[in-house]
């Protein structure tokens, strides 16, 4: 029986001892300095917003560990001695392990802001920043503004927060638009509107310049770098982004670059030792997909594929086509396949493009220009079927195939109102041929 | 604002309250002040002005106070605070307003005379205050049942506003609601009233709401009632005709179409109140797996006890042979009955029940064909269960403690579906051939759930959605009353109620979508 030791209890790491546990009778530890047990790191916003306890987001009650046999460590890494197969502890206590699975998550990026490390100011990724915001941000009164730096999921997220507790925020985002490296213009205006209508004050095409310190050494303003302009705030959040949070691997034998390096099957350059999730770095990325793959749908299928490899059945990580959702304030966002931004397009990529007239509900459609096969849609307001989806992109289809089949991929609750007509008719009259 | 920075990572105080929040407040809360005040037998003159007046405050309080919260926002879910507000998180208004109501549930149930109520003379209290009205409806002064009723209704359809106002972005949410606002107004109230109008020399019938169908109204069948339907003639025998119709063959039709949402979220009067009134203390359902194993047999205890009394109390007249129906085939037919839903159940659906399952049922069979062999040999000297004693155990213990009581009185406690859950014999039915014969489901989409746990919080039932989500399994359960509010608040578009094919209606898988095929393949191929 040999020991399976995962630093880290996010959805990487669960899953995979989860699967372990149903594959084989190993010895499984997780190891997490954040919290005991696992949590739905995805709806720590919503214990803030009080749409639920923290007991509502651990996705398994207490006693199941227990009755999986699955040891729940609490400590912090400081080193891993991959020749004596050996973790160090930060407490100085140790862990002897036969196979190792790292998959310790992100961390929130910071690009060496002046003022970055006050009080006052967190990213919103673990529970401890969960801690800090409500520190510093429990309502209006001590918290005349919150300020966020970067307008991606998490930004957004953050804004969310914020303002059910009615406390006014600024949004600084260096792109022209809002998530404008990810989704194309007209997507991304749309939720700019969206935006403005929930009373958050969006900033575009600016920058942090530096983050300013009263004479406790708290965040009391930020200096926007394009205008020179003071903005008075209590608390400033940084999500400009995630990074692999790797640092204690540093001075280990393992391999690391942006991430974790890992081959297809999810193993480090050492024998024994794979890295999962978030902080793992592919050699060789599949098809479109990044490297460092930072969602929690890679996570869980990565858990599930080493778990494969651990029980004796060497398996690749290969993931089938991209998908991924979100919720903008009160804008749903679903994708499948691949919809790149102009500036990411290549040359074939020819979108086509609805949006309701009135309502805040839009559909893009990305399709190569010579072949017109299918290659991606997203789609905002509407919720789509993800088995169908999967199904046309391994089938090839067309773009005039699904536009006209749109209503078989519709997830959208009964009775709901459908606009799998409104998107066909503008379809025909952009193209005559269908 | 004070503020609890030690407390937790949810240690905000209290939602403050806006304006028009405030004034809405005062407004209903001066209205229920005029019913206070009229239990204490104060003269409230005249009448009709005091009690409209009681009325529409209430109503108008509510709405206003709806108004306050949803109008100025956008649309969408409004859950933001649920969990910081005293009447919402178990605080002290939470028991405050248990107790209330409580109170007056044991009032209405058991001391009717501290409302007002008078046999055989003129009314007081708050129940003369509702005369008038019961006099315009039904030509006679009111009841206790008739106070309760009429405000059960004022609150279903004021709530109901507030619902179809917080949940506008949502049609299958707003077209639910207005089903049983208008199941509440028209079938349990009106319709019962005009009915007691038309009552004279030919007609005779007893107060009959129609959408309440047996075992829910458990005294449907009792000799009274059977005896007034058939004096009445052809509309009498067509009412007990539909009563009967509609526990065998109107529900399990329903039922199979539709799942049994088309009576416990569209229709029915408890589930009415709960999806309005009680729609704010949705998420303080138990979601353990405890609860789960005390609720199956709860639930399905009452059930058995439901079955052993109406038959008992129906063969306690049958067997006089004053009715075209005689007591001996009464008993066979409903052994026979039993029995051939026991065995197809046992031969077609044995693969899908677990051992404990198979044991309590056949526990269950068991004890109830000794009670019926008792009633069939009442010689034998083991007369342990007088019907008289059934009747009244049942319609004090589960029809006015259960249902009444604990079910709405600790709304604010338990969550707004503790009977439907724990105790409606009804709900058992329907969730039993929800669960075996239904096209009925909640459909998981693909590999999109970030395991947040919004459905499983905000599921009235108690059911741990998320676990079936996160493994992408469709949720078959019986005691889902398809409210779809699991669907509303999901923020990834996972979970959508669906009437389909009963092929692949259940289909676990170990790996979600989005992995390699080859992987799912062979992981599902194992089983």
């Amino acid at each position: 029986m040999q020991h399976i030791a995962i630093i880290g209890n996010g959805i990487a790491g669960v899953t995979a001892a989860r699967h372990i546990r149903k594959n084989s009778d190993d010895k499984i530890t997780i190891i997490s300095a954040e919290t005991k047990h696992f949590f739905s790191r995805t709806a720590l916003m919503y214990v803030y917003m009080g749409h639920m306890k923290w007991s509502h987001i651990k996705p398994y009650e207490d006693w199941f560990w227990d009755k999986n046999r699955i040891n729940l460590k609490q400590g912090y890494v400081k080193t891993v001695d991959t020749d004596n197969k050996q973790l160090l502890f930060a407490d100085k206590s140790t862990l002897d392990y036969d196979k190792l699975v790292i998959a310790c998550g992100s961390k929130p990026n910071k690009f060496g802001w002046p003022g970055q490390d006050l009080d006052g100011v967190s990213g919103m990724y673990s529970k401890q920043d969960l801690e800090t915001i409500e520190y510093y941000a429990p309502n209006p009164k001590q918290c005349k503004r919150g300020v966020i730096v970067g307008g991606g999921l998490i930004g957004i997220e953050l804004a969310e927060m914020l303002r059910s507790r009615d406390i006014p925020v600024t949004m600084l985002v260096r792109e022209k638009s809002f998530w404008n490296g990810v989704l194309p213009d007209a997507e991304s205006q749309m939720i700019n509107e969206h935006i403005l209508e929930h009373h958050i004050d969006l900033r575009l095409g600016v920058n942090l310049k530096c983050i300013n310190a009263d004479e406790n050494g708290k965040a009391k303003s930020v200096t926007v770098k394009e205008t020179g302009e003071d903005i008075e705030c209590d608390y400033v959040g940084l999500t400009a982004g995630v990074s692999p949070n790797i640092d204690f691997l540093k001075g280990s034998n393992i391999e690391t670059g942006k991430g974790v390096k890992v081959n297809k099957y999810l193993e480090t350059n050492i024998e024994n030792v794979y890295a999962i999730g978030d902080c793992a770095e592919q050699q060789e990325p599949v098809g479109n997909r990044p490297p460092v793959e930072a969602v929690w749908y890679t996570g869980r299928m990565m858990g599930e594929v080493v778990a494969q490899t651990l029980c004796g059945r060497k398996t690749a990580y290969n993931p089938s086509h991209w998908f991924n959702s979100a919720k903008f304030l009160d804008i749903e966002y679903q994708t499948y396949g691949w919809v790149f931004p102009k500036r990411h397009c290549e040359a074939y990529e020819k979108h086509f493009h609805w949006r309701h007239p009135e309502k805040k509900i839009c559909v893009t459609l990305s399709y190569h220009k010579d072949s017109r096969k299918f290659l991606g849609i997203n789609t905002f307001g509407i919720r789509m079927r993800h088995e169908v989806f999967d199904k046309w992109l391994s089938e090839e289809r067309d773009i005039d195939y699904v536009v006209t089949h749109l209503k078989q991929a519709n997830f959208d609750p009964e009775f709901f109102k459908r606009y799998e007509k409104d998107v066909y008719h503008a379809y025909q009259k952009q193209f005559v041929e269908v | 604002m004070s503020l609890d920075q030690n407390m937790s990572v949810t240690g905000r105080s209290a939602e403050s309250l806006n304006g028009g929040q405030k004034t809405a407040a005062v407004v209903g809360m001066a209205g229920l002040l005029i019913l206070a005040i009229s239990i204490f037998n104060v003269q409230l003159q005249p009448q009709v002005m005091w009690l409209t007046g009681s009325l529409i405050l209430i109503a108008g309080g509510i709405i206003w106070y709806a108004k306050a919260s949803y109008s100025g926002e956008t649309a969408g879910i409004k859950n933001d605070g649920v969990f910081f507000k005293s009447i919402s998180s178990r605080g002290l208004w939470a028991y405050l307003t248990g107790i209330g109501l409580t109170g007056f549930y044991i009032l209405l149930y058991f001391y009717p005379e501290f409302l007002g109520l008078v046999k055989n003379g003129d009314n007081t209290g708050i129940i003369a205050l509702f005369d008038p009205l019961s006099k315009a409806l039904s030509g006679n002064p009111a009841s206790q049942w008739f106070v309760y009723g009429t405000l059960y209704t004022l609150v279903i359809l004021a709530f109901g506003i507030k619902f179809i106002w917080k949940y506008r972005h949502s049609r299958y949410q707003q077209i639910r609601t207005i089903s049983v606002m208008f199941f509440q107004t028209s079938f349990a109230f009106l319709i019962p009233e005009f009915m007691a109008r038309l009552n004279g020399d030919k007609l005779n019938l007893p107060y009959y709401d129609l959408k309440n169908i047996w075992p829910l109204n458990y005294y449907n069948f009792e000799q009274y009632r059977v005896d007034a339907m058939i004096s009445s003639g052809d509309i009498g025998l067509a009412f007990l005709i539909f009563g009967v119709a509609s526990i065998f063959i109107i529900t399990p039709i329903l039922t199979y179409f539709y799942g049994k949402r088309w009576y416990c979220s569209w229709v029915c009067g408890c589930g009415g109140l709960a999806e309005t009134s009680g729609d704010c203390f949705r998420q303080l359902s138990d979601k353990s797996l405890f609860a789960w194993r005390v609720e199956r047999w709860a639930i399905h205890s009452v059930l058995v006890f439901v079955v052993v009394m109406t038959t008992s109390v129906v063969y306690s007249y049958l067997k006089t042979d004053l009715y075209w129906l005689q007591g001996d085939t009464f008993l066979w037919s409903v052994a026979i009955l039993l029995t051939l839903i026991f065995g197809w159940v046992m031969i077609f659906k044995r693969h899908q029940f677990k051992k404990d399952v198979k044991i309590g049922a056949i526990g269950y069979i068991l004890l109830i064909f000794v009670v019926l062999g008792l009633h069939a040999y009442p010689n034998m000297g083991l007369f342990l269960l007088d019907t008289e004693d059934l009747r009244s155990t049942y319609g004090f213990l589960i029809g006015s403690i259960f249902s009444g009581v604990i079910g709405t009185g600790f709304y604010p406690i338990f969550g707004n579906r503790v009977w439907c859950r724990f105790g409606c014999p009804m709900a058992a039915i329907l969730g039993f051939q929800q669960r075996l014969f239904s096209k009925f489901r909640i459909t998981t989409n693909g590999g999109q759930c970030i395991s947040c746990g919004n459905c499983s919080t905000y599921c009235e039932m108690g059911i741990d959605v998320r676990a079936y989500a996160q493994k992408g399994e469709n949720i078959v359960r019986s005691s889902c009353v398809g409210c779809g509010i699991c669907s509303a608040v999901c923020p990834r578009g996972v979970l959508n109620l669906e009437n389909d094919s009963l092929k692949d209606r259940i289909n676990p898988k170990d790996v979600l979508l989005g992995n390699d095929v080859d992987l799912m393949a062979y992981v599902n191929a194992k089983k």
